[in-house]
């Protein structure tokens, strides 16, 4: 599909020697005076736009053929693609002065639109957007046979006032409202006769037009919309179109309610049921929807009333319109957009005025129970239940049925729909304040919840980063860590489900990986016993237990999945959600729910999917956060001390999960003593102490047969200091770790470790050792060294003098003798 | 409303490092800068420079999701030729992804993407923008460009007949408005752009 040749044509364009271009530019200049139009030029216009448009850094045109370009977009006598091709090149080259395009003069519809879009993307000020909008709303103020307004002028103002809405004045802003509800509600109903009637105020053609239709073919029952279809649409049909299509835009921008001054037009809501006629306003037709026969003529309504009332019952209507059957398939999908708009702008309109809620509700809550069995119109039900969740408390309706469905089955049904997925997720971001606090089932849903997140996680990670401390509660936060720890479960499990319900059980030889006698994971699927295990992870609400006792069995299950990139995908997201979640839960935990967490960051950390690296980065954010865990509730290592001794006591966690390893040893070193827990006692201390030295010597035992270590320097350096902190702390225990380090020289001499382990990291080792029996030969000094107090974390030591550390230190080794150091690592 | 109209590669690109992008076709809608003060210092070239960036890290960002995507879904698609625009189209992956704030535009912005084999069509709307219309109207536009442009053949029209993405464009989301065109007002726009480009 790409070429080569494209490539070589960029690099053309972009390298084309000045002489060469500054001929170019002269041919297409003399092409243009000679008002030559033919293929030529086309084809040099062509060109030239390749090359300004090539290079990002940007070309500057003569002025001349500047000037040319300008005077053939203009000129209304240009064919449209000559226009397309000027108004083209001058948006991409440079520069442009946006005042000399002549947009007074203007008065061909097409000219204007190709002029205004060179002049929305170089303007340079609000003053140009402004004029340029006002010569458009002058020809749609004017009314005249013979000025033609552009079709395009409500897309231009829509793309004007995005950059700022000062740029239409009051007066401006109210005669669009007063053209809008012209052009929504009052447009024609008949099908034009031909694509050239031009004008907006043609008289009525001697032949009977035909009636527009509906997209089921029945005869259209009440005012024109987009969702009506006819041979050919006359002028302010399309202007229906267009201004339905910026219409939420708009009123997002200019119907505020303001506090002070428009407040008492909102009094004078007078309502007739025959409405005035008028030459724009006659109801048309003999039938008549419901829209029509209980709309209010609202005559007296100022402009912008007027038209939320009228942008309202065009909203009705397209919601009647939305229950026929199209024939085309393209009109169903548009059924469903238009559905979206409509209640969108329901929406926007009942948050300015409250009073429309009443109306709106009926229409909506009918609508919830013609698509609620049908999930192809789900994304639909995304901004029915936003209008629930805005306004449902207002009319007091009950939205629990709404949001059950959402919440329950959705993720269940269609998390492997990215587009439904993506708004589902970006519904709850912006709803995440009112959704935790007022449902309690949205964070309750989180395992359904996640199964988008699992399906597709690449391209959903960031916002489950911003959702997952709205799912985080006190309740359900130890099932939550389980659940994000088994993301990579869950993503194989959805994937075996849809795999499962695509093929036939006959089939399942395809799947048997070849020759184990374990079943594959589609097989086990589908088998009765493990039911309950895909039962468990597949679950919509959480609630009914932390976790399941057959993890490792449902792990080895899924073991032929470990290498699906969907699985794998998944699993390098995980380790950034830890960090939020832990970050999320150091904020409101209690010691309780400290010690449970940190039961379960022992439990889990070699309970894991074998994902290639999957454990080696969960490990490390454990790791980081057993620290700050450790922090936040220093006792918790006298609480959980069981717990950790058995895991600091055997060796195979040195070589299974190195780092978390080191990590617990070194928390024990830092927090089991007297000043962070008062229950700490010399017993405590001196088992710790036989455990760890256990380990020590086990693996720095200096043999023949030894093998090289496979654990780093920095544990035995780590098991060194923690030894000596508790040590310090019981002082019978000084001789016995003094001799134990004294060993160590030897173990950095044995022929595997000299193998294994640099010079620098075997001298720290040494290093360390040496300074710690120095410091323990003293060991007052060693406790305060060794065992800082709890209050050591926020120092005062630049103001506390008794407290402080450094003086203390100077003044120490003032008065040892010089060879003794007091480095502490 | 549409911010930006992208069409551009999705497969590697021999003189262009693995993960980027070359951009075959782009149209801003809006300019970068809102004309609330920011910027004015800023001269033309630069602001282009800028301009042209992003789009770059948007065309990298859409190459980086697809290939994800399609690395999860496991099927391989055989690639289509001429005449099978509407397989192609019907088998083409999508996606939405969120540009949040300063990255890289000032204001959030929601990005689509259609993969129709080794070329993407990228689409930013605005945060408040009917998605499921701006969906409909990506797929319109993508349909358009591979039958008009010839798109599924070797061949660099894309470059060279840029104009005829324009006018589509000009008349499918004029200025950047995406627009509820039913199947009738659909005909009249593609008769329009037919005689557009017939001359």
């Amino acid at each position: 599909m790409y070429a080569q040749g494209t490539e070589s044509l960029i690099k053309q364009a972009r390298e084309i020697n000045d002489e060469e271009l500054v001929k170019f530019y002269g041919r297409i200049s003399k092409l243009l005076l000679n008002k030559d139009y033919g293929n030529e030029t086309v084809d040099s216009l062509q060109r030239l736009h390749l090359i300004v448009s090539a290079t990002k850094y940007g070309r500057r045109l003569p002025s001349d053929l500047l000037e040319k370009l300008q005077a053939l977009l203009c000129s209304p006598g240009s064919s449209e693609q000559l226009q397309v091709l000027s108004s083209s090149i001058l948006r991409e080259g440079l520069p442009l002065s946006v005042a000399k395009l002549p947009i007074k003069d203007l008065q061909d519809s097409r000219t204007t639109s190709y002029v205004a879009s060179v002049i929305l993307a170089q303007a340079k000020s609000k003053a140009e957007l402004a004029e340029l909008s006002h010569h458009l709303l002058k020809a749609v103020e004017i009314r005249q046979p013979d000025v033609q307004v552009c079709r395009h002028t409500l897309p231009i103002l829509s793309a004007a006032i995005r950059s700022s809405p000062d740029v239409l004045m009051e007066d401006h802003v109210n005669l669009v409202n007063r053209k809008l509800v012209d052009w929504l509600r009052y447009a024609s109903n008949q099908q034009g006769a031909s694509m050239s009637t031009g004008g907006f105020f043609m008289g009525p053609r001697a032949r009977q037009p035909a009636p527009m239709n509906e997209v089921d073919g029945a005869v259209a029952g009440d005012f024109f919309t987009v969702l009506c279809v006819g041979q050919s649409y006359t002028e302010d049909q399309w202007m229906n179109m267009y201004a339905f299509s910026m219409l939420r835009k708009w009123l997002r921008t200019y119907d505020i309610e303001e506090n002070s001054g428009s407040g008492a037009a909102q009094v004078n809501r007078v309502q007739f049921t025959q409405p005035f006629s008028d030459d724009r306003s006659e109801v048309d037709g003999s039938v008549m929807s419901m829209v029509s026969a209980t709309s209010s003529s609202s005559r007296l309504l100022p402009p912008k009333e007027r038209l939320r009332e009228k942008a309202f019952e065009y909203c009705q209507r397209l919601v009647e319109q939305s229950d026929r059957k199209a024939v085309k398939k393209a009109d169903t999908e548009l059924q469903k957009a238009c559905l979206v708009e409509a209640v969108t702008i329901m929406n926007i309109i009942c948050k300015e005025d409250p009073s429309f809620v009443y109306r709106a509700f009926p229409c909506i809550k009918a609508l919830y129970s013609r698509l609620s069995g049908d999930l192809a119109f789900s994304r639909v039900l995304l901004p029915i239940a936003q209008f629930y969740l805005n306004h449902s408390e207002t009319a007091a309706v009950d939205s629990e049925a709404v949001f059950r469905q959402l919440f329950s089955s959705f993720p269940a049904e269609l998390f492997n729909e990215p587009m439904l997925a993506f708004e589902f997720v970006q519904f709850c971001r912006t709803n995440m304040a009112v959704l935790q606090e007022s449902m309690p089932l949205y964070g309750q849903s989180f395992p359904n919840l996640l199964k988008f997140l699992a399906w597709n996680s690449p391209a959903l990670v960031s916002e489950y980063m911003e959702l997952l401390p709205s799912l985080l509660a006190p309740s359900t936060a130890i099932e939550l860590l389980h659940s994000l720890l088994d993301l990579p479960c869950l993503a194989a499990v959805l994937d075996l489900q849809l795999r499962s319900a695509s093929y036939a059980a006959s089939e399942k030889t395809l799947w048997d990986s070849g020759g184990s006698k374990a079943p594959s994971s589609l097989d086990a699927f589908r088998q009765p016993h493990y039911r309950g295990m895909f039962l468990y992870i597949l679950r919509p609400e959480a609630g009914t237990g932390d976790t399941i006792d057959r993890l490792r069995m449902l792990h080895d299950i899924l073991a032929d999945m470990v290498e699906s990139p969907r699985v794998v995908q998944c699993a390098q997201t995980v380790p950034v959600l830890l960090h939020v979640y832990f970050h999320t839960v150091a904020q409101f935990a209690d010691d309780k729910l400290i010690n449970q967490l940190v039961l379960v960051l022992l439990e889990r950390s070699s309970l894991l999917m074998d994902i290639k690296n999957y454990q080696t980065e969960v490990q490390r954010v454990f790791s980081s956060h057993l620290l700050a865990l450790c922090k936040l509730h220093p006792s918790l290592i006298m609480e959980q001390s069981r717990e950790l001794l058995d895991m600091a006591g055997s060796t195979i966690n040195i070589y299974q999960k190195e780092e978390l390893y080191t990590h617990v040893v070194w928390a024990i070193g830092e927090y089991l003593s007297l000043s962070h827990d008062a229950r700490c006692t010399v017993e405590h201390i001196t088992s710790s102490f036989e455990t760890l030295e256990a380990v020590l010597f086990e693996i720095t035992q200096v043999r023949q047969s030894a093998s090289a270590p496979r654990f780093s320097p920095r544990l035995v350096t780590v098991l060194m200091t923690t030894l000596a902190k508790l040590a310090s702390r019981s002082q019978d225990l000084i001789p016995r770790v003094s001799l134990f380090l004294s060993k160590m020289h030897s173990f950095t001499c044995s022929a595997p470790v000299v193998a294994c382990y640099s010079e620098e990291d075997r001298e720290a080792i040494v290093t360390r050792a040496h300074e710690l029996v120095n410091l323990l030969k003293l060991p007052n000094v060693a406790q305060f060294v060794l065992t800082p107090s709890a209050s050591g974390d926020t120092p005062r030591w630049h103001r506390d003098t008794n407290a402080s550390l450094p003086f203390a230190m100077r003044a120490l080794s003032g008065l040892l003798p010089k060879h003794n150091t007091f480095l502490t690592g | 409303m549409v911010k930006c109209f992208l069409i551009h590669t999705l497969c590697p690109v021999s003189t262009l490092s693995a993960k980027e992008s070359r951009i075959l076709y782009c149209r801003v809608f809006e300019p970068m800068d809102q004309l609330s003060g920011m910027n004015t210092d800023i001269i033309p070239e630069e602001k282009r420079l800028l301009e042209k960036e992003k789009l770059a890290t948007i065309a990298r960002q859409v190459q980086s999701t697809c290939s994800l995507w399609r690395e999860a879904r496991g099927q391989p698609s055989v690639e289509p030729v001429l005449g099978e625009e509407a397989r192609a189209l019907e088998e083409a992956d999508s996606g939405m992804l969120r540009l949040p704030v300063g990255d890289p535009f000032p204001e959030e912005h929601f990005l689509l993407w259609l993969g129709v084999h080794a070329l993407g069509f990228s689409m930013v709307c605005q945060a408040d923008d009917n998605l499921l219309l701006a969906e409909g109207t990506l797929r319109s536009l993508a349909s358009h460009c591979l039958e008009s442009l010839r798109l599924l053949a070797p061949g660099s029209e894309v470059l060279l007949k840029s104009d005829r993405i324009e006018a589509l464009l000009h008349h499918l989301v004029p200025h950047g408005q995406l627009l509820f065109i039913n199947h009738r007002f659909a005909q009249s726009l593609d008769k329009e752009l037919t005689a557009c480009m017939a001359k």
